[in-house]
């Protein structure tokens, strides 16, 4: 019990910290930054442009080439959410907002510093982090990595970065998880990506302290394309985390990441993301690991706003032993579609996956969970489990199921559970009844829903989880 | 002296016209029992004064201290001093009871916060009082809690939430004699010239315990008699009937 005092406790001072921080909306936007943009539309001459202003070498730029190929031949999905929304002639696929990339936060424009200090990041990098990246728009604009570290071999610093200094590295991984050919939006990144981050963690380190990177898209009508690959070597622990806010505008933005993780034999990664988008933009990132033999990976995920978003964390179990897990949190807010799941593939004997989605629709919010577990021939004893909970707020509000199972191999063993619950008069007048208002009422019954998975992830997440949710429900005013 | 004053009031659910006329007054200091036979509105009144939305008042008025509440939400009413300990508590999953409490004491008493750590203390000693071990507090609330469980978690929430004005609906129901007396005990050190309490019931069970002064009787949504003790005892020999045919 006295532990539990101590956690509770923490928590309160946390959540104080965070408070005091900025609880002011992150919709805010700032004035155009950008000082070069490559303007409206996207054709070869575009992809020649970005690839020259970043100065990369030529295999780079052939493979940008090489994926806008593939991005014009395939069509828009048409087997999830309405897309026709997102504006492809209309929208910028490139806006640097300065020149200089720092390591020295003092030197980062004004403006943008602010932003960043608004949104909590430098206090956060001081206190929990082991290091950290800033991209605003199209580009980082500042990376830092804690001198013990980078003592280590570590190497922490955005992907364009990473291209010039080194390309061979990059070159091992780029693409390799997540080929342009795999969907239209990874062909998109593929030919216009830019920033993201690259980590690599040696052999045998292991970091104990986070690693961040906050996205910030500013610009209206504007692309967000970062591409990032971590890679934890041989043996070695690495969590790193993303944050991403964007500024609410009448028109859509188009946010299409690529995250790549590598966890090579005996190794551990965790990659965590806080999205809180604004309501106008289109989130659709593809993100996937490759597992090896007894190494482990962790998805933790929430994912606030937006207009629709289509994520599915996917991790491939290559090696014997290799383990996944992935937690997720999605809160469908009114005017919102989630199709969010995630996908295990098991390739090699005794893997496992764990997957666990949680989903809360608010009004006409709409949360879908579609997910893919397959177990190959071969991969014997796999073991998986997969649990999908929803919670409705309105009547209107609606969560849809779909999972699916493809499994080849005989001695495998799954299983399914699903549950959809419903905020109801009942349990609000009952807690309002002891005092609490409507809105902490619901906002107590939507963390209590989320109570278990909240146990399993890193404390300053949760604690983020719950100031934003919190946010999130406040602004709706009354709910039920 | 607090005052809970209670005048024709009228309230209906889904059209349905529940309470038709009830009136009475109560003080800060009194013991009040509201008996009836089943389906008389006993439990609806209960929580038309915490103002339960489903509820509508039709008619009348609920005032504490001069205040009208017929207007106001359930949280203002809890604010005002309303506690009703309800005869199936609800279960919330997930949200802790220590912590819902924790929540819910700072609402009600923004003026005399107390330090977590001697909160929980207290919740600790109030959970042995009502015969409760310390693992409910990091328990959800009422989420498979048995019967008599629940209702001792409503006396425990009583307690740590200090009402003015107690409304304890078939509190007796699910507990057995030996949790009955132990119930029954807190409700009476609880109790305080502060302090008004209307016990809700259909057996004269729990009112050995507890002896009301005043004893109203609910027949089909009517305050048809008043009284002392006295009736309650008759009502224990006789049930409703004579009432009723009164």
């Amino acid at each position: 019990m006295v532990v539990e005092y101590s956690r509770e406790e923490e928590l309160e001072r946390l959540v104080h910290e965070l408070k005091t921080v900025k609880t002011s909306d992150w919709e805010f936007h700032d004035k155009d930054n950008s000082v070069y943009s490559t303007g409206k539309g996207l054709n070869k001459k575009v992809v020649e442009e970005i690839s020259e202003i970043k100065k990369e070498p030529d295999w780079m730029r052939r493979l940008r080439l090489k994926a806008l190929e593939i991005f014009e031949s395939k069509p828009v999905p048409t087997w999830g959410p309405d897309l026709s929304g997102i504006d492809w002639e209309n929208t910028s696929y490139y806006n640097r907002p300065d020149e200089r990339k720092t390591n020295n936060w003092d030197e980062v424009p004004d403006q943008i510093k602010d932003t960043f200090t608004k949104l909590g990041i430098p206090e956060m990098e001081q206190k929990y982090l082991a290091g950290s990246v800033a991209q605003y728009d199209s580009e980082g604009v500042y990376h830092n990595l804690k001198k013990v570290w980078e003592d280590k071999g570590v190497v922490f610093m955005d992907l364009d970065s990473a291209v010039q200094k080194y390309p061979d590295l990059v070159k091992d991984y780029y693409c390799r998880a997540v080929p342009a050919s795999d969907n239209k939006f990874a062909a998109l990144n593929g030919a216009v990506w830019s920033g993201g981050s690259f980590l690599y963690v040696p052999k045998g380190v292991q970091i104990d302290m986070p690693l961040q990177t906050y996205f910030r898209m500013n610009g209206e009508s504007t692309g967000q394309f970062e591409h990032t690959i971590v890679v934890a070597d041989e043996g070695s622990k690495v969590h790193y985390i993303e944050g991403c806010t964007a500024p609410r505008y009448e028109k859509n933005s188009l946010h299409s990441a690529i995250v790549e993780i590598y966890v090579k034999k005996n190794a551990k990664a965790r990659y965590t993301s806080v999205q809180n988008w604004s309501k106008s933009v289109y989130n659709m990132p593809t993100k996937r690991s490759w597992v090896d033999e007894n190494a482990n990976m962790e998805w933790v995920g929430g994912s606030l706003g937006s207009k629709v978003t289509m994520l599915y964390p996917s991790s491939y179990l290559r090696g014997p032993r290799a383990t996944a897990s992935n937690l997720n949190i999605s809160l469908a807010g009114p005017g919102t579609v989630k199709d969010t799941g995630a996908k295990a593939i098991h390739l090699a004997p005794y893997t496992q996956s764990k997957i666990v989605a949680k989903s809360i629709s608010i009004e006409d919010g709409k949360a879908i969970y579609r997910g893919l577990l397959r177990v190959n021939k071969g991969a014997t004893d796999a073991k998986s489990r997969v649990q999908c909970d929803a919670l409705l707020i309105n009547d209107e509000s609606a969560s849809l199921t779909f999972p699916h199972d493809e499994i080849y191999d005989p001695t495998a063993t799954f299983s399914h559970e699903a549950s959809v619950g419903r905020i109801g008069t009942e349990e609000l007048t009952y807690l309002r009844s002891r005092g609490l208002t409507e809105d902490e009422a619901s906002s107590m019954i939507v963390l209590g829903f989320l109570d278990d998975v909240m146990r399993e992830i890193p404390m300053e997440f949760a604690v983020e989880m719950n100031r934003l949710i919190k946010l999130e429900m406040n602004k709706l005013g009354a709910v039920g | 002296m607090t005052t809970l004053e209670v005048k024709n009031l009228a309230a209906s659910i889904n059209g349905k016209q529940i309470l038709k006329d009830v009136s009475f007054t109560m003080h800060g200091g009194e013991i009040h029992a509201l008996m009836g036979p089943n389906g008389a509105g006993k439990s609806t009144l209960g929580y038309v004064l915490i103002g339960h939305p489903d509820y509508v008042v039709t008619h009348g008025s609920i005032k504490l201290d001069g205040v009208e509440l017929v207007d106001k939400l359930p949280e203002e009413r809890a604010k005002a001093g309303l506690f009703l300990a309800y005869q199936t508590p609800v279960a919330v999953q997930g949200v802790k009871l220590s912590t819902f409490l924790r929540m819910a004491y700072n609402q009600l008493h923004p003026d005399s916060k107390m330090k977590i750590q001697d909160f929980y203390d207290e919740l600790k000693r109030n959970l042995n009082k009502v015969g409760l071990d310390e693992t409910f507090m990091s328990r959800s609330v009422n989420e498979g809690f048995s019967g008599g469980e629940r209702k001792r978690v409503e006396i425990l929430q009583m307690m740590m939430l200090k009402p003015r004005f107690v409304i304890l609906d078939e509190i007796d129901s699910g507990l057995d004699v030996d949790a009955l007396k132990m119930v029954a005990e807190e409700i009476k050190k609880y109790f305080s010239d502060q302090v008004g309490f209307l016990i809700i019931t259909h057996y004269q069970r729990i009112l050995k315990n507890i002896e009301p002064g005043f004893v109203h009787i609910l027949v089909d949504g009517k305050v048809v008699m008043e009284g002392g003790n006295d009736i309650s005892l008759r009502i224990e020999e006789d049930g409703y009937d004579w009432i009723r045919g009164a």
